[in-house]
Formats: structure tokens, C-alpha cells, sequence
């Protein structure tokens, strides 16, 4: 018997059941992309089956990092550019659970860069939506890392002399089995990219435009956007990384000429998930760690049977 | 013949296998009925530089290193530097034997390799003369061709015990058995010969004038080597931990390895990760989703863990770290002991701290106390925190097999089950009131786990009302920050009323001068303390484990109870010193501090020497590399 009954539940799940009572109210700017996020996961979730209680949302510090508090799952707010280590690791420690992971460009790109590397690299089973606004929002805007060069800021007053960071191919190159780009602006592309990112199994890395109205004025609000799935100028294999890499380079490109290119970059399928990868060497236990401390037929062994090797 | 105690060096340079011949020499001798304690003595290199490691033995309980030695089995340096003139490092070859003899006691015995030690150099080191003058006995043999007679050179490690064993009249059964347990097919028979070989021909060559033999004793329970690596290792197992997440740093590395190798069959998970943020992330977010989990690291690695620590603490998500300290700053010397890190790890990371902070004196604490730390981790929701430090960390010492023969405890604490959850309080909305502070007993608000049922909540670094969501009320704020901080005063009476002390006293109990010590300089302390009474002082002695919540009572007792107190520690600033006077608000003018910081731990003798400079009313000063550090006023 499992000690986690909210887990693989079969109910009906209304998406309204996401939305928390009386508070907390979302306390993002009108206009501001990030509502696109929150309700593409509020359509994601009970399309995919999966109920509030069997979902944790795991984000970091910025306005994105607020979407723990208005998307009612098991939440947790960490620290800026921490959420992945505590992601994966609750994952683990639970590998029933469905972990989603979430923050803003600085977050991810920038302070947590090292994370999203290691993170994708190794491929672990979980969703990590980026919320990509090219600025430092809740710090009253500052440049980010992927911010166009020459962006001007209190922080960069000259203009940016960087070439901003490459958030596709970074998450390519790292080892991401599942790479999407999507806009706040493009509702039904977003839910149906965050819905196949939660059931893939490996590290599904959504960068997600969502246009900042109060601090990055000048920028685009992501209109008109393609999506080079439907357009008939694209046709790149996303199983093919060499196809994908040039598509994700083309994207980055014209991103900061005024082309919005959305859609999805590179599925790979066949990857297995660290979990199994972990699995696979013995190194993960079959029945989830955190289940084993509720089983009362568990036998937890002991240093005293180890002491053989010392005596 | 037996002699009282044999302190037997064997040193060469890093990578002549000196650390593992030394573990099994040191096998020997326990199996042959005696304690044992190990000294362990390395640079920060992977090949060659002076390197030795000391083993105490005797028939009585050893628990600290001696004063100097008297058995130095000098392989030489098979990796030495090959230097121009006037490097700086000078002729590393030589070491193993120069470098050892400022602390060979008189009487005491010399063997070495003349293989690699050539007879010019120590010819240059004008070893004869040294050791007329100390009446040392100097038994130079060729080991290595020794060695590659019957087998390889790597072997010569092999000849030197067959030496020793003959030098100390030693019977063999107990190394070659041990040899038997741990190689086979020709390696073994090849050592073994050696092993013979080097016993027959010194008992051949030389006549031997020396009193020097190896103690007799026995043990009434079998016993086990271990270290405190290990024993923070097993105290962790037995605690039901069963993930962690690391970044290699010496010394810390020796319990990540450990668990790392032992949890796959345990059914644990261990992670190695991109650096120490993360790997105190992940226990953290283990934890939060269920495990019983752990991290830690040595200062720097510790450095980057501020972040994550002080999350679990506004979160309130039990986690245990481990922090080895070695001498800092920054790189500092990484394979040397200190205790530089204590105000660091008792206050690191942004705002007010509640936490808790053991810091064990032995192997048998550092069981003890990673054990406890882990029962009040979970039971009370904060980060407890086990520091040690290099010299802890690598001494193996002799441990009642029996000790360790107690139930594990995988105990959650205060985690809530499902059928639990389903009574516990909620919000309008269904929320569970995760930080409800209103009724929380003994300020902890009982927890649950995601994908439990009725559990939602969000956990978040911002302050937040009972339910998690993020708010900055001021009646809120005081609320939820008093109560997280009122949870050591109900830690301490905890381990005041309902636990055995963690703080350790010896010597005389009516004298009115104290000797006060923490962590691992304890058994030095300790063997000092023991020394001064036999010879007709009056000194008493304390071993302080529990940092945070700090023992007022019981250190105001003792303080209150003497005229004087020394202080001990390894380190330059007085770091304990000062938490003293910041915890009890007095005592300064009492308090003298006695401090080492050269990269060695203290011997008896020179905590002896620093009582008799401290009580003497003249200007003399201490002639070990020690500093004495006035009380108040002084």
C-alpha cells in the first residue's frame, strides 16, 4: 500500500482545481507573459491526468518564481537559480511524483547556469520551463543574459557588449532529450508543448517567451510569431540533433532581428532518463525511496552487519 | 620483554602505499590484543612528498596521538622530485628519514631502506652522530632489492614489517593472515616470502641491543578499526539515511565515498553533482520529498552551501550536513587539521540562524552524534550539522565491536501520514496548515510530503504564513520567526533532560583549574589532564560537542567550578573561546587559550608545557609551535 495516495489517482481533475481559493491572487503586471504559463499548465495538467496533489512545482526567485504560489500544486519557492538540484533530487527521492521546474532567464541561464547544464546533461525525467522575458524584471529591469546585445539598462548604461546567451542550443549541446520553444502570445501551441514536455520521459527543457510590458517596453511582445511546425519555410527533422542545432542557431539569430520562432526543436525518444540510466546500474532503488520509510515490512540493515571488513 | 607503548612511524612519500601497509600493520597489533590509534601525516599530492602515518599501541585505551615516537620504518621516497641545485624543496629522497627525526624519542629504532636512501645522504644528514648522541638504533637494510628478489619493488612496504615484527619480537600470524584475507594466487605468496625473508635476515645480520618490543596485551570482545569517516558514515545507516548528494573535497570526501559505496546495496541513493550548491540542494529537496537525507563538505565546499542551508532553515526541511574542517584560509592546507571553521559553520547564511551543530571528540561521538543529529533533524525540522575535521577524520582507533549493535531508527519524526493529514488543520481552501504556529507543539508544525493526500502547501525561502504563501504581516513574521528560533531552547532542554551529555569530563574533580576543550583535540587534552594529576597537579577537564544549542548549564558549572580555565583549540583566533563568552556573557578574565595552527593536532606534552607557562609568573613561553592567547584584562 502506498503512502502517497495522491499519486496515479484516476478522477476527473478539474483545471480549476489548480487555481487556489481566496488568495493567492497573481500579482504580475497586466499583461505581463507569465499568465500564459500559469494557464497553459492549469490545461496541461488535467489533459495529462495529473492531479494537484501528485505534482511538485519547483521554482526560483523572480516574478516567475511566483508561479508556485498561484499554480495549487505541492509547491516550492527556493532560491535564485536553485530549483533544478531540488527538483531532481525530490524526483529521486519520489519517483512517482511529477516534478516541474520553473524560473526566468536570469535564474536559469544566468545564476543557474551550472544546474541546467548538469541537469540536462543527465537527463533526469522531469519538465523545466524557462520563463524567457530578455530581462531582470522583478529587480526593476536590468539586462539578463538574454537580454539583445546592446540593450541598455541602469546596470548596462552604455549598452550591452554581450552577445546574449543561446538558451536552444545551450539545452542541445547539454544533453536536453526534449527542446521547445513556445510564446505566451501562442496559448494552444503552449499548452500542447507543456503537455508533451510533462509526458516525456527525460529532461523536456521549454524555453518560454513571456513578454515583460513594464520593464522591457522596447522589446517585441513576441507578435507576430511562427510556428515552424506549421510554416511551410520549415521542415527540420526534430529527431535529427544536426537538423535541430541548425534550426535552434537560425531561431537564436533572428529572435533579436524581430522573427519569433516557436515550435518544437528536438524529441529524442530512445534517450533513456536518468532514472533509468541510474536504475539500469543498480544505483535507484525499484520501490521509491520515500515510500520505503511508511513500509513497516521494510528491513532497514545496519552498520553492525558492515563490521566484518574491520576487524 | 614488552614495553609500555610502541609509536610506530612508517613514512615515504605519497603513493608507496604507505596509508594501506599502515592499516593493516595497525590490524596486526589490535588483533594482537592491544588499542590502537593512527596518526595519519600527508600532503596535498598525489605522488611522492614526505608522508607518514603513526600508529599508538599499548595495552591500555589509546586515544590520542603520543608525545614524538620510537619506531620509524623510513621507506624513502620512490617518487621523489629529482631537483635542480637550491630548489627549494631540497632532496626529497632523504625525507622520509630527515624530515622524521626531531620527534624519535631517545632509545628509539631506525630502519630504513638503503635501496633508495643512498649512503651519501645520510652520510649529509650526519645520521650517525645523531644517533650516538640519542641512542638510537640504526638498522639500515636494502629492502627494495629485497622486494624485487622474490617479487616487485611496491613490495618492499612488506619487507620493512617482516623487519619491524622481527625488531619487535612480534609472532607473524596476525599479518600474514591478514595478508591472506586481502590478496591470493602469487601476489600472496610472493609477499609472504618477502615478509619471512626480511625477518630471518635481520634476525641474521644484526645483533640486537635494544629494549624497544612490541607491548602484549588483550581484548576481552573483539574489536574493530575504524574511523571517524566511518563512524559518521554508520551513524548515518543506522539513522535511516539513505541519500546523499556531494562534490569531492578533502578530507570530507573519505564519508561521501563511503555511503556512496555502501548505499546501492542498501537501497540508497548517492549522487556525485556539479558542485556543493547543488549537492546541498538535492538532500535538501530529498528531504522535502521524503528521505532521510544528507550532504556536506570541507570549509570551501561548506562556503557554497550557505544558500541552500538557510533555505531548509525558513523552510523548515530537516537535513543533515557534515562539514570536515582542515586548515583554511581558502585553500589553506588541505590535508591538514584545524577547527578554524566553527563560527563559519555556526553562523553562515543570511538572516537569524537555527540550527544545530555537534561536534564529536572521538569515533565512538562521531557515531553518536551524526545519530542524534539525524533524530533531531526530523524531529524538530531544521539543519543539524556534524563538524569535525581532517585529523578526526582519517584516525582509525579501536572500537567495542559491540558498540555499534543497536536498532537502526529510519523514523520520520515529525512527518505526517496520510490518515494524520486528513485531521490536521486546513485553510478555507483546502490548504494544509504546514507552519501553523498556533498550536505547534514544542514549536515544530508536524510536516507532509508531496503526493500525499490533503498535505498541499507550498514551502518557500520568503516568510509565509501557516499555509506557505508568502507574507510579510509583522504579527505573522514574528510569530513564525520566534517560533523557528524558540526551537533550540526546547532542543536544549531536550538533550539537557532526556539524552546522556554530549560534553565529556575528566581529570580530578575538585580542582580549581580546568583544561576546556572541543572536538577532536579531545584525547590529547584528555591524556594532558591525566599526566598533570598523576604528577601531582590539580586539573580538571571538559570536552564540549554540542556548539548550537550551546550547554550553558553545564560549561557555566564547570567555569563556575575553577579559579582558571585553559582553552584548547587548533586554531589562531580562539574561536570557541569567544562562543563561550558569547553564550554565557562572562567568564573572559578566566579564560587563557592555548592555540595551534601549524597543520599538526596537538601531542599531550605540549598541552602539558602550555599548563606549566601558563601557572608559571614569569616571562617563559612555550616551546612548541603553540600560541598562548591571555584571559580578559590580562
Amino acid at each position: 500500500m502506498s503512502a502517497f495516495n495522491a499519486i496515479g489517482e484516476e478522477r476527473e481533475i478539474d483545471r480549476e482545481e489548480f487555481t487556489p481559493g481566496v488568495e493567492p491572487q497573481p500579482t504580475w503586471c497586466p499583461g505581463c507573459g507569465d499568465f500564459g504559463v500559469l494557464k497553459s499548465l492549469k490545461q496541461a495538467l488535467p489533459e495529462v491526468g495529473k492531479t494537484p496533489e501528485e505534482v511538485l512545482t519547483v521554482t526560483g526567485i523572480g516574478c516567475s518564481g511566483k508561479l508556485s504560489s498561484y499554480l495549487d500544486t505541492y509547491g516550492f519557492h527556493t532560491i535564485h537559480g536553485r530549483s533544478l538540484p531540488v527538483a531532481r533530487a525530490a524526483k529521486l527521492a519520489n519517483t512517482d511524483l511529477e516534478v516541474i521546474a520553473a524560473g526566468g532567464d536570469g535564474d536559469g541561464y544566468g545564476i543557474g547556469g551550472n544546474h541546467f547544464i548538469h541537469t540536462a546533461r543527465e537527463n533526469h525525467d522531469m519538465t523545466y520551463i524557462v520563463f524567457n522575458n530578455e530581462i531582470f524584471g522583478l529587480t526593476k529591469g536590468q539586462t539578463s543574459p538574454t537580454s539583445p546585445k546592446g540593450h541598455k539598462s541602469k546596470t548596462q548604461p552604455s549598452g550591452s557588449a554581450k552577445t546574449p546567451i543561446r538558451p536552444l542550443s545551450l539545452s542541445l549541446t547539454a544533453g536536453a532529450s526534449y527542446v521547445a520553444r513556445t510564446a505566451a502570445v501562442n496559448p494552444n501551441q503552449a499548452k500542447e508543448i507543456i503537455a508533451e514536455a510533462i509526458e516525456h520521459d527525460g529532461f523536456a527543457h521549454v524555453d518560454f517567451l513571456t513578454q515583460c510590458p513594464t520593464w522591457n517596453k522596447d522589446a517585441r511582445q513576441y507578435v507576430p510569431y511562427i510556428d515552424i511546425q506549421e510554416s511551410e519555410d520549415y521542415d527540420h527533422d526534430i529527431t535529427d540533433r544536426r537538423e535541430a542545432a541548425e534550426m535552434m542557431h537560425e531561431t537564436e539569430d533572428v529572435l533579436n532581428e524581430g522573427t519569433v520562432l516557436t515550435g518544437r526543436y528536438y524529441v529524442d525518444e530512445d534517450r533513456p532518463s536518468y532514472q533509468e540510466e541510474k536504475s539500469a546500474v543498480g544505483e535507484l532503488p525499484d520501490q521509491p525511496l520515500a515510500e520505503r520509510y511508511f513500509d513497516e515490512d521494510a528491513e532497514w540493515e545496519r552498520s553492525y552487519d558492515l563490521l566484518e571488513r574491520h576487524t | 620483554m614488552s614495553s609500555d607503548e610502541l609509536i610506530w612511524r612508517i613514512a615515504g612519500g605519497s603513493g608507496d602505499g604507505i596509508d594501506s601497509t599502515s592499516q593493516n600493520f595497525a590490524k596486526a597489533l589490535m588483533r594482537s590484543g592491544l588499542d590502537v590509534f593512527t596518526h595519519r601525516h600527508y600532503p596535498s599530492r598525489i605522488r611522492g612528498g614526505h608522508t607518514y602515518v603513526e600508529i599508538r599501541a599499548a595495552d591500555r585505551e589509546v586515544q590520542s596521538r603520543g608525545d614524538g615516537y620510537n619506531f620509524l620504518l623510513s621507506l624513502g621516497d620512490s617518487f621523489a622530485r629529482n631537483p635542480q641545485e637550491e630548489a627549494y624543496y631540497g632532496n626529497e629522497e632523504i625525507k622520509p628519514l630527515s624530515e622524521n627525526l626531531d620527534d624519535l624519542r631517545e632509545g628509539g629504532i631506525i630502519v630504513y631502506d638503503e635501496g633508495l636512501i643512498s649512503e651519501e645522504d645520510v652520510e649529509a644528514i650526519d645520521l650517525e652522530a645523531r644517533a650516538e648522541e640519542n641512542n638510537w638504533h640504526v638498522f639500515p637494510m636494502d629492502l627494495r632489492s629485497l622486494a624485487r628478489e622474490h617479487g616487485r619493488e611496491v613490495m618492499r612496504n612488506t619487507a620493512g614489517v617482516g623487519v619491524t615484527a622481527a625488531l619487535l619480537d612480534m609472532d607473524l600470524e596476525h599479518i600474514e593472515n591478514l595478508m591472506s584475507d586481502a590478496m591470493g594466487g602469487d601476489v600472496l605468496e610472493a609477499n609472504l616470502e618477502i615478509l619471512h625473508e626480511a625477518y630471518d635476515t635481520i634476525n641474521e645480520e644484526y645483533e640486537f641491543e635494544h629494549d624497544l618490543r612490541a607491548p602484549e596485551g588483550s581484548h576481552e570482545t573483539e574489536q574493530a578499526l575504524l574511523s571517524g569517516s566511518n563512524a559518521i558514515a554508520y551513524g548515518a545507516i543506522d539513522a535511516g539515511c539513505r541519500f546523499i548528494a556531494g562534490y569531492p573535497m578533502t578530507p570530507w570526501t573519505d564519508v561521501f565515498t563511503i555511503l556512496a559505496q555502501n548505499f546501492p546495496d542498501m537501497g540508497g541513493v548517492s549522487e556525485q553533482v556539479e558542485d556543493e550548491i547543488a549537492a546541498a540542494a538535492l538532500a535538501l529537496g530529498a528531504s522535502h520529498a521524503g528521505a532521510k537525507a544528507m550532504s556536506g563538505s570541507s570549509g570551501g565546499g561548506f562556503a557554497l552551501m550557505s544558500e541552500p542551508l538557510g533555505l531548509a532553515e525558513m523552510t523548515e526541511t530537516p537535513l543533515v550536513l557534515v562539514e570536515s574542517m582542515r586548515a583554511g584560509p581558502s585553500t589553506g592546507m588541505p590535508t591538514k587539521p584545524e577547527q578554524g571553521d566553527l563560527e563559519f559553520v555556526l553562523y553562515t547564511s543570511q538572516g537569524d540562524s537555527s540550527r544545530v551543530v555537534f561536534a564529536p571528540s572521538n569515533i565512538e561521538e562521531a557515531y553518536e552524534q551524526t545519530r542524534l543529529a539525524f533524530e533531531i533533524a526530523w524531529d524538530y525540522q531544521l539543519p543539524a550539522i556534524v563538524i569535525y575535521d581532517q585529523k578526526l577524520s582519517g584516525e582509525n582507533k579501536n572500537v567495542d565491536v559491540e558498540f555499534f549493535d543497536r536498532e537502526p531508527q529510519p523514523d520520520l519524526g515529525s512527518t505526517l501520514t496520510e490518515d494524520e493529514l486528513a485531521e490536521a488543520a486546513h485553510d478555507a481552501s483546502g490548504k494544509f496548515k504546514r507552519f501553523n504556529h498556533e498550536d505547534a507543539e514544542s514549536n515544530v508544525a508536524p510536516r507532509s510530503l508531496p503526493g500525499q493526500k490533503d498535505g498541499r502547501y507550498l514551502a518557500t525561502g520568503n516568510e509565509h504564513s501557516p499555509v506557505g504563501h508568502i507574507s510579510e504581516d509583522p504579527d505573522n513574521r514574528v510569530a513564525q520567526m520566534t517560533r523557528r528560533i524558540e526551537k533550540l531552547e526546547t532542543i536544549r532542554e531536550e538533550l539537557d533532560e532526556e539524552h546522556d551529555s554530549n560534553q565529556t569530563y575528566f581529570g580530578d574533580e575538585t580542582a580549581d583549574y580546568g583544561i576546556i576543550t572541543w572536538g577532536s583535540s579531545h584525547g590529547a587534552v584528555n591524556e594532558a589532564v591525566d599526566r598533570l594529576n598523576e604528577s601531582g597537579h590539580s586539573v580538571k577537564g571538559i570536552s564540549v560537542s554540542d556548539m548550537m544549542p550551546f550547554p550553558e548549564a553545564e560549561v557555566t558549572e564547570f567555569l563556575e567550578s575553577v579559579d582558571e580555565a585553559m582553552v584548547v583549540e587548533m586554531n589562531a583566533t580562539a574561536q570557541f573561546r569567544g562562543l563561550i563568552q558569547k553564550e554565557l556573557g562572562r567568564f573572559g578574565e578566566k579564560m587563557t587559550s592555548l592555540l595551534k595552527y601549524n597543520g599538526n593536532p596537538f601531542e599531550p606534552a605540549e598541552i602539558v608545557e602550555g599548563y606549566e607557562v601558563n601557572l608559571a609568573d614569569d616571562d617563559r613561553e612555550p616551546t612548541a609551535q603553540v600560541r598562548i592567547e591571555p584571559a580578559a584584562g590580562d
